[in-house]
């Protein structure tokens, strides 16, 4: 057992190796944007960068859970619009009411995740077309709380949370308004950028590490043996989609701050769903449930939204966008899947 | 009896289960004593599976009562059967894929430190249980989906005896494991037996049953037929009380032994490191059996013939022409037709949902069309025809191939592949789990097909299947074809000796023990 | 376990058929409801009018025949998001190209997109979900940078408007296209061995391939089947709505998979009638046409929409759970 610290690196680093290319895809092609960029490693830059990741690293996080699971859900859009909506609603006035507001848009996300693992748990229907379905309900019920768009956020939050960590101290008045020398160095990290690592800290880590979340892993690989094994299925799914509800309906929030408005665009919904899926498996989870995790979409996200930085700074025409994103994706699903030429035993295809 | 009752740690009284209209078990009364191997025999479909997986709360019944320790017990889930001390280490393994070893093994109540999995006690924990049953080889970060069968196995063994089991129940659990391994499995029973846990022990093999079991209870069309002590009944006394019926030979009788012209011919056969240089060759009429433990390279041998496995070296010959096989399509028109019997019926033989007629024909439709059209008249003609020629018990050939039992599954296998009318016919081990009755008409079935002039090759685990069916077997070993046995030289001694790799030297295989 | 249960409760007919019972007595009870507003709003009862229904039935033939080929793809456990721009693109390389190659031409980009699509499922194993969404994702690139950088004829053709909008005997020419191509797929699925092919691999493809069926080469021919169809419901499309424009497909993807699954599909493959499809597509033209008449806002119609579709699989009551 001696040889076994260092052969457990390099066992993690295969068992994870989507994980690990997408981090240094990410890493390599921010680097070249930071340098080609005018105002390149600037807070500023950083901040608008954090800003435009945020919701939608949130969805990815959101179906990411589902996905562990075997399932999909193509609710998630549909989630974060709802709470959205309902943020621009809540988060008007001042104050503890705006405490109370994030708390019931945080309740709503989370309910409307559990209802989606109810009809999947005790209707017995596919997530992918429980989702589906339920997707729509939760549109029309966006659009019945925001028929055209508007609404009004606090400004306050809105400055607070999509600018630097010195306007948030700034905002809420602590560490003598920003001005604290220790807290200098760091005053002009982004707030959205704390805030979702902050997400994946409290959530993710402790969850993957929860009997509930390996339950979700364990139902992902074979739901059978997870059966047999005395694990409790039904919890698990319900936790998971729950879960999922919760990160969307705070990428909905969030939305909600940044654009201070609520609009119930069912394209832009379905928009972000697909986004989401894309970030997940380029993420390095697999659609087939099991193998994976949130931190790996987050970085998902961030390869997506850099290539449209880069089609930004480098001034590409925009008409190109869609398809260079396409490509993007075919690209890194290809990639990763050229490991099967090399499988000579034709049978484990099908596994 | 009555000496044993007052230790009974598990008491069934008058279980009943139905599944929609066919009775799986009636009025089922039954007890396992304290620190005893108690055996359940039965043909496929006897109820054996039902009686445990209501033991274990995979079902509940639909009457009766069971006791544990004197209590009254009812388990709703898996879960609950397992806290009462209940485990059952089940045929089909419950283990998942993608996670690790050590997380599979702790997966219903792990270690924890601040609520959340302590992942280094539980990786302790998976190298101590490991530990007990000799499987140190086992790194427990690796994941499951990683490891052979073999391993995999003695995994599930390993989670099974982290639970601390009151009743510990083994379903054919080792079917899958290389012979050291069944030592090892074997004393590891002897020292829970010793700590005073009640063993059930359901096997197909014989052997196994009467150098573990101390009792033995023995089922037949769901009806628990007798419970009788060690030795207190001979095999052919047991076989019959389980078929219900007299058996006058367990094989058909094997024609003289002849020097026949090769029609299937393999030429140095090599693939990964898995086989190598593998010659062998089947004359029409010849029933070649392969055998070896387990994973030396058998299946391979049969995939590379029928066109599985790709990037194989050598050349595979039949009535003396070199042919291409990159793909199960090439392999099913190469010369007069290979047929391969897969492994696993249910993932690879057989799409369980689909209709019996449905499954029987997808190997032979093209054969079975004018044109592009499927030939309604011929497929419904050639569908009755093998159900009468396999004597498959059916309702309706419309029905799912699912509600079969495990026997009549694999005779759908099997007659799907005669529909072709393949010349060559691999079969890898094609009795695993089957009743004894309709093992013995897939033996008479070989030599039938034999007869008519197929080449068969055969792999089978079960060395009295290779002594009694076959004409000549070749034993692999490490990817190689070590001996060649034929006529009055196939026999147990030697086939356990070129098993073992130490031919020529007179050992017994210390875990089998003969007849 | 659960499958045995399951197959001595229901039989294998009334199991594929149900769905389809259910479904269609639900579009008689929408029908019957959308005519009780009239009949109490206008005083009128439309909706059983030959003229009104066959307006319906040309509506749906887009949507049907765009379900028809996701039918395809889903019965072998695989699904198509590219459906959306492969419509589109077919449309706009029709009116593009025009005159006589116009609907050849529209085809053809269909047979690429799927040969693609099918190329990267079949050989690649890349799950369809995700390649299809990345092919869609270049199709709208492609799509878009062209009609972005020059500005091509987008007006349907007289051949485009004929066999989309113009009637004989009434009876609007797209519906016979939609007749047409449901026989082709009724005979397919259920008198060729490619049909046969097509529930083995959706049940077992393990299985199907050590049977000798031609996985891979049935699974491309799928897609391409649901790429050609969907390029065509783009051409009628275009035809009906007299053009071609980005985003016509974008309604199609979703509903299509839902008429499928209404229509008794399992949405994991292996199991499904043709003519469940069709009724789903009814089912879901219908609904939308009733509530637009009921003036319902579209807050309404979604929430409508989805509940439809989870009470109908609730009723239908067919669940895989753990074993399965």
């Amino acid at each position: 057992m001696s040889a076994t610290k260092h052969s457990d690196w390099g066992l993690r680093i295969r068992q994870n190796m989507g994980f690990f290319i997408s981090v240094i895809l990410f890493v390599i092609v921010y680097f070249l944007y930071h340098l080609a960029h005018p105002k390149g490693f600037s807070s500023q830059v950083l901040v608008q960068n954090s800003n435009e990741v945020f919701s939608l690293a949130m969805l990815a996080m959101a179906q990411t859970v589902p996905v562990l699971l075997g399932g999909l859900d193509l609710s998630v859009g549909a989630v974060m619009t709802l709470v959205d909506c309902l943020a621009s609603h809540l988060l008007e006035g001042t104050g503890p009411s705006v405490g109370f507001g994030i708390i019931a848009c945080l309740l709503a996300g989370a309910l409307a995740g559990f209802v989606n693992g109810c009809v999947v748990v005790f209707g017995r229907i596919q997530p992918i077309i429980a989702t589906l379905a339920t997707g729509a309900v939760y549109m029309g019920l966006a659009l019945f709380l925001r028929p055209i768009p508007g609404g009004k956020i606090n400004e306050d939050i809105n400055w607070a949370m999509t600018n630097a960590l010195g306007d948030f101290a700034e905002t809420v008045g602590i560490f003598d308004d920003g001005k604290a020398a220790w807290f200098q160095p760091i005053a002009g990290v982004p707030t959205a950028l704390v805030l979702l690592v902050l997400v994946a800290l409290v959530t993710w880590v402790p969850f993957r590490r929860s009997v509930t979340g390996r339950t979700v892993y364990a139902i992902g690989s074979a739901e059978g043996a997870a059966y047999m094994s005395g694990l409790n299925i039904a919890g698990g799914k319900l936790a998971a989609f729950t879960m999922a509800g919760l990160f969307a309906g705070i990428g909905g929030i969030f939305m909600a701050i940044q654009t201070s408005s609520g609009n119930a665009d069912i394209p832009m919904a379905g928009a972000y769903t697909l986004s989401s899926i894309a970030s997940v498996v380029i993420g390095g989870t697999s659609l087939l449930g099991g193998t994976g995790g949130a931190i790996g979409s987050i970085f998902g996200t961030l390869i997506l939204k850099v290539i449209s930085f880069n089609f930004r700074v480098f001034d590409i025409a925009p008409l190109l966008q869609p398809l260079f994103e396409g490509l993007v994706l075919l690209a890194a699903v290809s990639l990763g899947a050229l490991s099967i030429l090399r499988v000579k035993n034709q049978l484990e295809l099908f596994r | 009896m009555t000496i044993r009752d007052a230790d009974d740690l598990l008491v069934l009284k008058g279980i009943s289960k139905r599944y929609g209209g066919v009775k799986a078990l009636q009025d089922v009364s039954f007890s396992c004593g304290r620190g005893r191997v108690h055996a359940v025999l039965g043909e496929n479909g006897a109820g054996k599976s039902t009686l445990i997986k209501i033991i274990s709360g995979v079902v509940q019944p639909d009457e009766g009562s069971m006791t544990l320790d004197g209590a009254a017990v009812h388990f709703r889930s898996p879960a609950a059967a397992n806290e009462a001390g209940i485990v059952c280490i089940f045929q089909e393994l419950s283990l998942m894929p993608d996670l690790t070893v050590s997380d599979n093994i702790s997966i219903s109540s792990p270690p924890r430190k601040f609520g959340l999995i302590d992942a280094k006690a539980q990786r302790l924990r998976a190298e101590e249980l490991l530990a007990t049953i000799g499987c140190e080889d086992v790194n427990p970060m690796m994941r499951i989906r990683d490891l052979p069968l073999s391993r995999r196995q003695m995994v599930e063994i390993a989670k099974a005896l982290g639970k601390k089991p009151k009743i510990l129940i083994l379903d054919e659990a080792t079917s899958a494991l290389t012979s050291s391994d069944v030592e090892k499995v074997y004393a590891m029973l002897a020292r829970l037996k010793a700590e005073g846990v009640a063993i059930l022990y359901i096997s197909h093999r014989m052997h196994e049953i009467e150098a573990l079991a101390d009792d033995a209870s023995v089922f037949r069309n769901g009806r628990h037929i007798e419970t009788f002590m060690k030795g207190a009944r001979s095999n052919d006394e047991i076989v019959q009380l389980m078929i219900g019926r007299e058996i006058s030979a367990h094989f058909p009788p094997k024609p003289a032994y002849e020097i026949r012209k090769p029609l299937l011919e393999i030429r140095n056969l090599s693939w990964e490191n898995r086989l190598h240089d593998v010659s062998l060759s089947i004359g029409r009429g010849e029933i070649v059996g392969l055998g070896g433990l387990d994973g030396q390279g058998q299946k391979e041998l049969l995939l590379s013939l029928f066109g599985v496995l790709k990037q194989v070296k050598g050349d595979v010959l039949i009535d003396g022409v070199v042919q291409k096989l990159n793909s199960p399509i090439a392999a099913k028109s190469a010369g007069g037709g290979i047929a391969l019997v897969p492994e696993d019926r249910k993932t690879e033989g057989l799409m369980l949902p689909m209709s019996i007629a449905e499954n029987l024909v997808i190997a032979s439709l093209d054969e079975l069309s004018s044109g592009i059209f499927v030939d309604e008249t011929k497929v419904s003609a050639s569908v009755a025809d093998a159900i009468k020629r396999l004597k498959i018990k059916i309702g309706s050939p419309d029905d799912a191939v699912s509600t079969l039992s495990g026997g009549n599954q694999q005779k759908v296998v099997i007659a799907k592949w005669l529909m072709t009318r393949p010349d060559v016919i691999l079969l890898n081990d094609p009795t695993r789990g089957i009743d004894v009755g309709t093992k013995q008409e897939i033996y008479r079935l070989l030599r039938e097909l034999a007869d008519e002039g197929a080449a068969i090759l055969f792999y089978s685990t079960d060395y009295d299947e290779l002594i009694g069916s076959c004409d000549r077997v070749s034993i692999l070993y490490d990817g190689r074809i070590i001996s060649e046995l034929q006529g009055d030289a196939i026999n147990e001694k030697n086939i356990v000796a070129a098993s073992l790799n130490i031919a020529g030297q007179k050992t017994e295989g210390g875990a089998h023990v003969g007849h | 376990m659960i499958d045995m249960i399951k197959s001595f409760s229901l039989s294998r007919l009334s199991r594929d058929d149900k769905p389809i019972a259910i479904a269609a007595t639900f579009i008689l009870v929408i029908l019957l409801a959308g005519t009780v507003y009239t009949l109490e709003r206008f005083g009128s009862a439309p909706l059983f009018s030959p003229t009104y229904l066959i307006q319906q039935l040309q509506i749906g033939s887009f949507l049907g025949i765009v379900a028809a080929g996701m039918m395809l793809v889903i019965l072998i456990s695989q699904i198509d998001l590219s459906v959306p721009w492969t419509l589109a693109a077919g449309a706009m390389t029709a009116t593009a190209v025009g005159g006589e190659w116009a609907l050849p031409a529209a085809l053809a980009v269909g047979l690429l997109v799927g040969t693609v699509n099918g190329l990267g499922v079949a050989y690649l194993r890349i799950p369809s979900m995700i390649f299809t969404l990345g092919v869609n994702a270049v199709m709208r690139g492609l799509m878009v940078a062209q009609t972005g950088g020059f500005a091509p004829q987008t007006k349907a053709t007289d051949l485009m408007r004929y066999i989309a909008a113009e009637r004989t005997f009434g009876i609007p020419h797209a519906i016979f296209v939609w007749l047409a191509v449901s026989i082709l797929i009724v005979i397919m699925l259920r008198r060729t061995s490619f049909g046969r092919s097509i529930y083995a691999i959706g049940n077992k493809e393990a299985a199907a391939y050590l049977s000798g069926v031609p996985t891979k080469r049935v699974t491309i021919i799928a897609f391409i089947l649901c790429s050609v169809l969907a390029s065509l419901a783009g051409v009628l499309l275009a035809g009906y709505s007299t053009k071609a424009y980005q985003g016509m497909g974008d309604a199609y993807v979703l509903p299509a998979i839902a008429a499928v699954v209404i229509g008794g599909t399992n949405i994991l493959g292996g199991r499904g009638r043709y003519l469940g499809t069709v009724v789903g597509v009814i089912l879901i033209v219908l609904l939308n046409s009733v509530l637009s008449i009921m003036e319902m806002p579209e807050a309404g119609r979604q929430i409508i929409y989805g509940l439809v579709i989870i009470s109908m699989l609730l009723v239908y009551g067919r669940g895989e759970t753990a074993t399965s």
